[in-house]
């Protein structure tokens, strides 16, 4: 027969000092291990919504990100009369030929400077990026120096705000307006004339890469299939989808340290829990006994114990996902890409996440009640109830 | 003040598993508290080791990745302070298969090669493999790490394939140096690459490496290279090694908070896991506390040797902790992160003294509530306790 939940639960109030204290100490143990999560799952929500499956980014053989691409002007006249790109309303092939690099610009984080990405691009480039709309002012012209910054950008870096000139290449340039991308990564771009960004960097025949629009999905496929058998191109064609899945891959160290960091305070709490656990069996060796003779076997003084030990850390488990949900879910910060440059994207702690949060408590509040628990089940009843 | 020593130390070991649980717990804790605030001291706190302190890095003011013309380097060779000047271009480049992120090392392409030596004094290499190197147009150095990780001897071939630039390199290992950092690099006349480049890239660079002539006059040349180009098409930003590497670590993210906010979350946890010791230990000897007034000790005394034992084993807890992390301080030096990293030494007294002080400030914080309340507690009312 079960001891009833209840008596664990009256347990846990009665040392509510104890317990608080305890399910505190995993509540920010597993406030940690959210944080880790929620940043890579707002990273991956940004780039899994960057991206259009009948897009394709075109680049150098060899390079796996448009910022080491090259890609020159007569490459370009080659593919973008490829079979399978799809037409814009005035019949032109929708191919964007575009250059992509890093500008620096101080930020509230950084007074020294992020690298953030600027890119280049011709009318159609925009127009094949339905995604975006200009939330303030308006787009830039050709053949200005005029930019259009994405969203974060405009929070994030005081300096390009509208009305701000940011200076590079050879000469300021007008922030004429902000862009609001969704949830995507080119909230953390910035946009210019292609043919005025090339001529300032001394880029205006070799530029970074292209991007191409099939006419649907089965042309999609057959289109990066086509491109990357091209030996006269030699090029590297990915779906714009694929290639921002594998940005993924700059979390790499943060997850890392993640794991790291919640392992390591995993182990200190679990000792933790331990240690109250084995001060409830202590004080409570009379209440064992009597429980004994009561006729609840040691199987169910064990486990009630164990009980009690999970409980705990449950608790202490729904705190910490209190405590990351309210601290951070929504929060903006941005960790550096493949790219060289800053991507910038928000907290998002989901429900999977404080889930998983309360189950990695549980876990911790397992190991710690194993041992403690065991001891309860083991003592004699005379001489449980012996002790004072 | 110091005759209570045995008691404390005899109440410390009455519970000897709670106060292992609590060492080992609070050790753990501890551990991580080091590493980071190593890290931290390393990257935020640490002056630049004396070869770092002569050498600056000149790049594009607009960024990293945007070139700077090669004809400044004999325009800033004229910069009174500067003794030697060395252009640097990261390679990048595929080594057999570029999606395995083993494969990845860093690739540098320098010019002149025999300055290589002379400006980063602290990369050691014998005399005869250095003449080599500087002799054979298509050879390399590389750091003792990498010719570990794959098995690379003198005379061996690497090919890289190039991305940014263009062509296929085949480079023979003509050197292998140490360094007292992570040396997962390579390093490879750049002139081989120029022969192939187009006429508007073989005029450009990534960065000039530079060594002055003593660390004094480092902030003097590096405003007088800066100024020398202010205006001009392509201005440059010079700044020292040390800040060069730091914004390397920038682009991963905002470092210093993440940092700061994982200390605090792990100082506030082993504050809580010490507290609750200590409340603990303390209730169970509330009638011995009377038991000790009675026989004359005063409420100072009390106050005293509570405090004394948390602290006992607070400290006894970060000293473990401490030694724990230089094990791992170790492996961070060696991961790939320690190539930005300023040298992190394995024992540093500023790091022991912090960890120390933090598990001693910890200690007298989490005991303080307990030790307090026994301290006042009346002889008879804690003689009365059922406890």
């Amino acid at each position: 027969m079960a001891i009833p939940v209840t008596y664990n639960l009256r347990n846990l109030v009665v040392r509510k000092t104890t317990t608080l204290m305890t399910a505190l100490g995993i509540a920010l143990t597993v406030a940690v291990l959210l944080a880790m999560m929620a940043l890579l799952a707002g990273l991956r929500a940004t780039l899994s919504a960057s991206g259009d499956p009948l897009q394709i980014v075109v680049m150098r053989k060899g390079s796996e990100s448009e910022l080491v691409s090259n890609f020159t002007r007569t490459q370009f006249q080659d593919l973008k009369f490829k079979v399978g790109i799809a037409r814009a309303r005035n019949g032109d092939p929708m191919a964007s030929l575009e250059v992509v690099t890093v500008i620096n610009l101080p930020s509230l984080d950084a007074p020294d400077g992020n690298n953030v990405t600027l890119r280049g691009l011709s009318p159609i480039g925009v127009e094949m990026r339905p995604g975006l709309k200009i939330s303030a002012g308006r787009w830039f012209e050709t053949g200005k120096r005029q930019v259009v910054v994405g969203k974060s950008i405009a929070q994030r870096y005081p300096g390009a705000a509208l009305g701000k000139r940011l200076t590079f290449g050879r000469g300021d340039w007008d922030v004429v307006g902000v862009m609001d991308a969704g949830q995507t990564a080119q909230n953390s771009e910035i946009f210019a004339d292609l043919n005025q960004v090339s001529s300032d960097l001394q880029r205006e025949d070799v530029l970074s890469s292209a991007l191409v629009r099939a006419t649907d999905t089965v042309t999609a496929a057959a289109l990066v299939k086509s491109i990357n058998d091209d030996q006269r191109l030699n090029m590297n064609a990915v779906s714009e989808k694929e290639y921002y899945a594998l940005q993924t891959v700059s979390a790499r160290p943060i997850e890392f340290l993640g794991v790291f960091v919640s392992i390591i305070m995993a182990i200190g709490s679990s000792f933790a829990a331990m240690n109250t656990m084995y001060a409830a069996v202590a004080r409570r060796a009379r209440e064992i006994g009597t429980l004994r003779v009561l006729g609840f076997s040691r199987g169910s003084i064990l486990f009630s114990f164990f009980l009690e030990s999970v409980l705990l850390a449950g608790l202490g488990g729904v705190l910490g996902c209190l405590l990351a949900f309210f601290a951070l879910n929504g929060k903006a910060t941005g960790i550096g890409s493949t790219t060289f440059s800053e991507l910038a994207f928000a907290f998002r702690v989901t429900p999977q996440i404080m889930l998983a949060g309360i189950l990695f408590a549980t876990i911790l509040g397992a190991v710690g009640g194993l041992f403690p628990a065991r001891m309860a089940a083991r003592k004699e009843i005379l001489v449980a109830l012996r002790e004072v | 003040m110091f005759r209570y020593l045995p008691l404390i130390v005899k109440n410390c070991w009455r519970n000897r598993r709670r106060t292992t649980l609590t060492i080992v717990s609070i050790g753990v804790s501890m551990c991580l508290l080091g590493v980071l605030i190593a890290v931290y001291h390393a990257l935020y706190l640490s002056d630049a080791t004396p070869d770092q302190a002569m050498r600056v890095v000149t790049r594009n003011r607009i960024s990293l990745t945007v070139p700077i013309p090669l004809f400044y380097r004999d325009r800033i060779r004229q910069v009174p302070g500067v003794k030697e000047i060395m252009s640097s271009q990261w390679f990048n480049g595929v080594y057999k298969d570029a999606r395995d992120p083993k494969n990845f090392f860093a690739r540098f392409g320098v010019d002149p090669p025999d300055k290589l030596f002379t400006i980063y004094g602290e990369l050691k290499i014998p005399e005869d493999q250095k003449q080599a190197f500087i002799r054979d147009r298509t050879g390399t150095v590389i750091g003792r790490d990498l010719a570990n990780k794959f098995n690379f001897h003198l005379g061996d071939r690497i090919t890289l394939i190039g991305d940014i630039y263009p062509g296929t390199l085949e480079l023979t290992v003509r050197g292998i140096f140490d360094s007292p950092r992570q040396s997962e690099m390579l390093y490879f006349n750049w002139a081989y690459v120029r022969e192939g480049l187009s006429e508007s890239r073989k005029g450009e660079v990534g960065t000039f490496d530079i060594l002055c002539d003593d660390a004094g006059v480092v902030p003097r040349v590096a405003n007088a290279i800066d100024d020398g180009f202010r205006n001009s098409p392509v201005e440059t930003r010079t700044e020292t090694e040390q800040a060069f590497l730091r914004s390397f670590v920038g682009m991963l993210g905002n470092v210093k908070l993440f940092l700061i906010s994982i200390c605090a979350a792990v100082m506030f946890t082993i504050l809580l896991v010490s507290g609750n010791t200590m409340a603990m230990s303390v209730r169970e000897r509330v009638r011995e506390v009377g038991v000790l007034k009675t026989l004359g000790f005063t409420g100072g005394n009390i106050l005293f040797i509570i405090l004394g034992e948390a602290c006992a084993i607070s400290i006894a807890g970060g000293a473990i902790g401490f030694l724990l992390s230089t094990f791992l301080t170790g492996g961070v030096k060696k991961s790939p992160a320690g190539m930005f990293l300023p040298p992190i030494q394995r024992f540093d007294p500023s790091v022991a003294s912090a960890c120390i002080l933090v598990a001693l400030g910890i200690g007298l914080i989490s005991s303080f509530i307990p030790a307090w309340n026994a301290s006042r507690t009346t002889i008879v009312e804690a003689l009365r306790s059922t406890d």
